[in-house]
C-alpha cells in the first residue's frame, strides 16, 4: 500500500517557503508515492494550487484534513504544538527540528509515536551531500545576505570610472567562509565587489580564492576545524590577535558580512560597539548569525537598526526571502531523502537504522527519543582535528621522553649504526685508492639525492631520459680500453677480443647517448605556456 | 692532453651533469639543462679520447663506432612516437647495461688493467668487476623484458612461477659462492667459467624479476632499471678508477632510486612489495574481498558529454594510460582549446602513476601543446574538484577509485586517488566495464553523479569535439 506524503502551509509567521514544489511532486509520485498539498501552501513561494494539481498532487482544503490523511508529512519549519497535535500517531514528520535547541518539541512528538527525521541532522558526509538542507539553504542565505546589503548601500559595488567622475568599488569583508560565506563571497564579487574573507579554518583560504576573494588570515597560529568540518571555540589568544584583525577591516571597509556559527553554542560575539562606531557612515553589517544571538553585539535579531550611522541588518528569515529559490532546494532534498528511505520505488519508506545518513537524520523513531546519534564511523575531512588535539598534551610534557617520535627515532638510529658499521668495515680493510673513489662515490649520491627532489614531476620523463643519456658516460670506459698507450714488451693482451668488446660497447653507449640527448631535447621542446 | 687535464675537464663535465639534473627542476630551464648535459658528454668524451689513456691506434675504430651509434641514435630519438616513449626508455636502459657487460667482460681480460695491483686492492678490483657485470646484466634482461610488456610484446600480466621468491634466494646463494671462486681464482681462464655462470644467472634473474611484475607496477620498474643502469655504471668507474664514471652513476642511480621510491609513494605499496611481484592479475576474483558496489551505471552519449562540458564553468580532464593507447590526446587538446576560448576554465589533473612511466601523461599532452600551467599535480588540485563542474576521466581507472579511501578491503586502500567523484559530475571513458589493472572494481562508476561514455576514446572524443563544434 503506497504511502500519502502530505505538505501542509507553513505557520510560522513571515514563512513564505514550502516544503515541496510541482516539478518534485512528479519525482515523488514516480517513486510510488502519492501526493497530498494543502490548499495556498506554495502561494508565498509564487506556486499556485493548479500548478500542484498538474503535476498530479491532491489539493486539500484545510490543514486538519491534510494532517489526518498523510502518512508523512514534509514541512519545512519545526511542527507548532498545535501542528504535534495534528499529527497522525505513529505518523512520520521530516522538517528542520533543531533537536538539541527543542527537547520539548523532541518530547510531545516522541508522546504521538511518530517517527522524526530532522533536515538539520543529516551527517555531513560525502553520500549525504544531496540531502544536506543546510547548506542549500546556507548557500542562499549567503547569496540573500549580499542582496540585502547591496539595497540598503548608497553606493555601487563595483568601481567605475564615468564621465560624471571615478567611483571606488565597494570593499566587503566576509567572516566565516562556510558555505553561507562562500556563497556571499561569490556574490559579492560578482557584482563586483572586492571581497575579503577570514576565517578560523586555515584550510578553506583556497576556497575563498576560489570565489574571487582574498582570505585574511588571523595572525596566531591555531587549528580551527572542529569535527564534521564545522569551526571550534578558539583561545583567549586567539581571541584578541583576531579582534585586532576585525578592527582594522572595520575602519577599511564599506561592508561586513557575519557567518560564524558554532554548533550548539551562541555564536561568537566579533564585531564589537567600538568597531561599529570606526566604521564609515553608511557602512552595512549583515549579521547572519542573528538568530543565535548574533555576531556583532548591537544586532536585533529579525530587524534592520542604524547604529553610529551604520545600517545592522539581523534578519533571521533569509532563506525564506528567496522562497521560490530555497523551495525547490529543499524539496529537493527533501526528494533525496525520499529516495534513500524508499529504495524499492514503492512508495512505502523504510527507516533504516543500520544506514549511516538515515541514522543520523532520524531523531524519533515510532516514540523512541534516537538523538543525539552515535559518533558517525568515518569521517574524511576532520581526520586531521582529533590528531591535532592528540599533539597537544605530547607537546605539553616535556621532558617525559620523545612520545610520538620514539619509533621513528629508534630508526632512524639503527640506520646510522648500521651507516656505521659498514663505513668502519670498509676503513679497515680497503686501500687508500678505493677509500678516494669511495668518498667520491658517497658525496655523488648524495648530491643526487638534492638535486633530484627539486625535479618538478611533469619532467619525470625527460629527467629519465637524461639521465639514461648521461649514464652512457660508460663509453669512457670502453675508450680507455681500446687501445691503451702501452710500453713495449708489457704483457701479452688479447688484443682483438677486447677491442671487439670495446668497439660494441662504444657503439651501444653512443646510441644511448645521441639518442638519449636527441629525445630529451625533442621532449623538452614540447613544454610550452 | 695531459692527465691533469684530463683530470679537470672531467670535473667540469661532472658539474655540467649536475648542472643538467638541476635545469629540470622548472620546465623554463630544462632546455638549457639538456644542453649542459650535452656539453658535459661532449668534454668527456674528448677529453677521454685525447687523453693520455687512448692511443692513437685507437681512434680509426673510436670514429667508426661513434659515428654508428650516433647514427642509430639519433635516428631512433627522431622517430619514436611519444606515447612510445616508456618502451624507448627502457630499451636505452638495456643498451647502458649490455656496454657495462662488455666493458666488465673487457676489463676482465685485460692483463694490464690489473698488472701492479695485489692483495686487497686485487682483490677488491675483481669484485668491482663481478658486482659491475652482475648489475649490467641485470638490468639489461630486465630493460628487455620491460621493453617487451611496454610495446605489448610480451603480456603485461605478472608471470608468477611456483616458489618464485626460493628461485630468486637460490640464485642469489649461488652468485655468491661463484663470487667466491671467482675471486680465489689463479688465473684468467679459471676465473672465466664462475663470471659466464654469474652472467647467466643474472640474466635469467633479471628476466624473471621484471616477469613477475605487473603492468600497473610498471613506472615503478621503468625508474628502478633507471636506477640500476646508474648503479652499473658507477661500478664500472670503480673498476677502471674513473671518478667521473662514479659521480655519474651515482647521480643516475639516485635519481632513479627516488623516481621508484616517488612512484612507491603514489600507490602507497612497498618498494619490497612491488619488486616481489604478482599485483595486478587479470584473472583474480577481487569482488569477493568487499561489498559489491551499489547502484546503477549510467551511459551517456557524446552528445551529452559535449552538453555538460559547454554548461561548465570548471572543468578536470584526468588522462590515463587509455589516453595514450588511443593516441587521443591531440584531440583532447582540440576539445580544451575550445572550450577555453569559451571561457571554461580547463585543467588537468595528473596523478603520479598515471601511465607506463613518471610523467607520462605530462610529455604527451605537451606534445598536444597543451601549455604546462594548466597541467596540474593530483596534490595541486585535489581539494578543488568540489568546485568543479565536470571531471572528465579518459581511460584511467585504479587512480580514480574512491574505494581506495573509504574501502579497507579494497587491494588498493590508502593509495592516494583524484577525488573526481566530488565533483558536481564526473564522466568516465571506458571501453567496457572491465577493472583497471589493480584488477579492483571502481564504486565510482555506480555513483549517482557519474555518468560512463563507453567505446575508444579516440573516437568518442572526435565526437564529442564534433558536437562541441555544432
Amino acid at each position: 500500500m503506497p504511502m500519502k506524503i502530505g505538505v501542509p502551509r507553513e505557520t510560522a509567521p513571515g514563512e513564505r517557503r514550502v516544503a515541496t514544489v510541482p516539478e518534485v511532486v512528479e519525482k515523488l509520485i514516480k517513486l510510488g508515492f502519492s501526493v497530498a498539498v494543502e490548499s495556498g501552501a506554495g502561494e508565498m513561494a509564487n506556486v499556485s494550487d493548479e500548478d500542484y494539481r498538474a503535476a498530479g498532487a491532491e489539493i486539500v482544503a484545510d490543514a486538519a484534513g491534510l494532517w489526518s490523511s498523510s502518512d508523512i508529512v514534509f514541512k519545512v519549519r519545526g511542527p507548532s504544538s498545535e501542528e504535534v497535535g495534528l499529527l497522525r500517531e505513529g505518523g512520520t514528520l521530516v522538517s528542520f527540528i533543531w533537536p538539541a535547541q527543542n527537547p520539548e518539541l523532541l518530547q510531545q512528538l516522541a508522546a504521538r509515536k511518530a517517527t522524526v527525521l530532522a533536515m538539520d541532522s543529516v551527517p555531513r558526509i560525502s553520500r549525504a551531500q544531496k540531502l544536506d538542507a543546510l547548506s542549500s539553504m546556507a548557500n542562499i542565505a549567503g547569496y540573500r545576505a549580499v542582496i540585502e546589503a547591496a539595497h540598503h548601500f548608497g553606493r555601487f559595488f563595483t568601481g567605475q570610472i564615468t564621465a560624471a567622475g571615478k567611483v571606488p568599488p565597494a570593499k566587503v569583508f566576509v567572516i566565516g567562509a562556510g558555505v553561507a560565506g562562500l556563497a556571499a563571497i561569490g556574490a559579492a564579487s560578482g557584482l563586483g565587489a572586492i571581497v575579503r574573507a577570514n576565517d578560523t579554518r586555515p584550510e578553506v583560504a583556497d576556497q575563498v580564492k576560489s570565489m574571487g576573494g582574498e582570505f585574511v588570515a588571523v595572525d596566531y597560529q591555531e587549528e580551527g576545524s572542529g569535527v564534521g568540518g564545522y569551526a571550534k571555540v578558539m583561545s583567549e589568544g586567539f581571541q584578541k590577535a583576531q579582534r585586532e584583525t576585525f578592527a582594522k577591516q572595520a575602519k577599511e571597509v564599506d561592508i561586513i558580512i557575519t557567518t560564524a556559527l558554532i554548533p550548539g553554542k551562541p555564536a561568537p560575539r566579533l564585531i564589537t560597539a567600538e568597531m561599529v562606531q570606526s566604521m564609515k557612515p553608511g557602512s552595512i553589517i549583515v549579521d547572519m548569525a542573528a538568530e543565535q544571538g548574533g555576531n556583532c553585539e548591537l544586532t536585533e535579531p529579525g530587524k534592520v537598526v542604524v547604529r553610529h550611522g551604520v545600517t545592522i541588518i539581523g534578519y533571521s528569515d533569509l532563506p525564506s526571502r528567496l522562497s521560490k529559490q530555497s523551495s525547490t532546494l529543499y524539496a529537493t532534498n527533501l526528494f533525496r531523502l525520499s529516495e534513500e528511505l524508499c529504495k524499492g520505488k514503492d512508495g512505502v519508506i523504510d527507516v533504516n537504522m543500520e544506514d549511516e545518513v538515515i541514522r543520523g537524520t532520524t531523531v524519533v523513531k515510532e516514540g523512541n527519543i534516537t538523538w543525539p546519534p552515535p559518533a558517525p564511523t568515518l569521517s574524511m575531512a576532520p581526520a586531521a582535528a582529533p590528531a591535532a588535539a592528540a599533539v597537544k598534551p605530547a607537546a605539553k610534557s616535556h621532558g617525559h621522553g620523545k612520545g610520538g617520535s620514539s619509533a621513528s627515532s629508534t630508526a632512524v638510529g639503527l640506520l646510522f649504526a648500521a651507516g656505521a658499521l659498514i663505513f668502519w668495515g670498509i676503513g679497515a680493510g680497503a686501500p687508500a685508492a678505493f677509500l678516494g673513489h669511495f668518498t667520491v662515490f658517497v658525496l655523488a649520491c648524495f648530491v643526487g639525492y638534492m638535486v633530484v627532489w627539486n625535479v618538478t614531476p611533469a619532467l619525470h620523463t625527460p629527467l629519465m631520459s637524461v639521465t639514461n643519456a648521461i649514464s652512457s658516460i660508460i663509453a669512457i670506459g670502453a675508450l680507455v680500453q681500446i687501445a691503451p698507450p702501452l710500453a713495449d714488451g708489457a704483457v701479452a693482451r688479447p688484443e682483438d677480443w677486447i677491442r671487439w668488446l670495446a668497439v660494441g660497447a662504444i657503439i651501444l653507449a653512443t646510441i644511448n647517448m645521441f639518442g638519449g640527448f636527441a629525445v630529451t631535447q625533442r621532449m623538452l621542446a614540447m613544454f610550452r605556456k | 692532453m695531459s692527465e691533469s687535464l684530463a683530470t679537470v675537464s672531467y670535473l667540469g663535465a661532472t658539474i655540467l651533469f649536475i648542472l643538467c639534473l638541476g635545469g629540470l627542476s622548472h620546465p623554463e630551464t630544462s632546455r638549457r639543462g639538456n644542453l649542459y648535459g650535452i656539453i658535459g658528454m661532449t668534454i668527456a668524451v674528448l677529453a677521454t679520447v685525447f687523453g693520455p689513456r687512448v692511443g692513437a691506434a685507437g681512434y680509426a675504430w673510436i670514429i667508426a663506432a661513434m659515428a654508428a651509434g650516433a647514427g642509430i641514435g639519433v635516428y631512433a630519438a627522431r622517430t619514436v612516437q611519444m606515447t612510445q616513449m616508456p618502451e624507448l626508455v627502457a630499451l636505452m636502459h638495456s643498451l647502458v647495461g649490455l656496454a657495462a657487460m662488455l666493458v666488465g667482460f673487457a676489463n676482465y681480460i685485460d692483463p694490464a688493467a690489473s698488472a701492479q695491483m695485489s692483495g686487497a686492492e686485487k682483490t677488491i678490483h675483481e669484485i668491482e668487476i663481478y658486482v659491475g657485470i652482475l648489475i649490467g646484466a641485470v638490468t639489461f634482461s630486465g630493460s628487455v623484458i620491460a621493453f617487451g610488456k611496454l610495446s605489448g610484446k610480451i603480456s603485461g600480466n605478472p608471470m608468477l612461477l611456483p616458489a618464485r621468491h626460493w628461485i630468486n634466494l637460490a640464485g642469489l646463494l649461488v652468485v655468491i659462492w661463484f663470487g667466491r671462486e671467482f675471486i680465489n681464482a689463479h688465473s684468467l681462464s679459471e676465473g672465466m667459467l664462475p663470471l659466464v655462470v654469474m652472467t647467466a644467472i643474472a640474466l635469467l634473474f633479471g628476466i624473471h624479476m621484471v616477469m613477475a611484475i605487473g603492468g600497473a607496477d610498471m613506472p615503478v620498474v621503468v625508474s628502478m632499471l633507471n636506477s640500476y643502469s646508474g648503479w652499473a655504471a658507477a661500478a664500472t668507474g670503480f673498476m677502471l678508477s674513473n671518478d667521473l664514471l662514479i659521480v655519474t652513476g651515482a647521480l643516475v642511480g639516485s635519481s632513479g632510486a627516488i623516481l621508484s621510491y616517488i612512484m612507491c609513494a603514489a600507490m602507497n605499496r612497498h618498494f619490497i612489495s612491488v619488486i616481489a611481484g604478482g599485483f595486478g592479475t587479470t584473472g583474480g576474483t577481487p569482488a569477493a574481498a568487499g561489498a559489491q558496489p551499489a547502484g546503477e551505471v549510467v551511459a551517456v552519449t557524446a552528445g551529452d558529454t559535449a552538453e555538460l562540458l559547454r554548461e561548465a564553468k570548471n572543468v578536470i580532464i584526468v588522462p590515463g594510460y587509455g589516453m595514450a593507447v588511443a593516441q587521443a590526446q591531440h584531440t583532447v587538446y582540440e576539445i580544451t582549446k575550445l572550450l577555453r576560448e569559451k571561457g571554461v576554465n580547463v585543467r588537468f589533473g595528473i596523478h603520479p602513476v598515471a601511465g607506463r612511466m613518471p610523467g607520462h601523461m605530462n610529455v604527451l599532452l605537451a606534445e598536444a601543446k597543451v601549455p604546462y600551467d594548466i597541467v596540474q599535480e593530483m596534490d595541486e588540485l585535489n581539494d578543488d574538484f568540489p568546485q568543479t563542474d565536470v571531471a572528465m576521466i579518459i581511460g584511467a581507472n585504479d587512480i580514480v577509485n574512491p574505494g581506495a579511501q573509504d574501502d579497507p578491503n579494497s587491494p588498493i586502500a590508502g593509495m592516494p586517488v583524484l577525488e573526481v567523484w566530488k565533483a558536481k559530475t564526473s564522466i568516465v571513458m571506458k571501453r567496457s566495464m572491465a577493472s583497471g589493472y589493480a584488477g579492483v572494481d571502481n564504486p565510482l562508476f555506480y555513483k549517482e553523479n557519474n555518468r560512463m561514455l563507453f567505446g575508444d576514446a579516440k573516437k568518442m572524443l572526435d565526437e564529442v569535439l564534433a558536437s562541441l563544434k555544432s
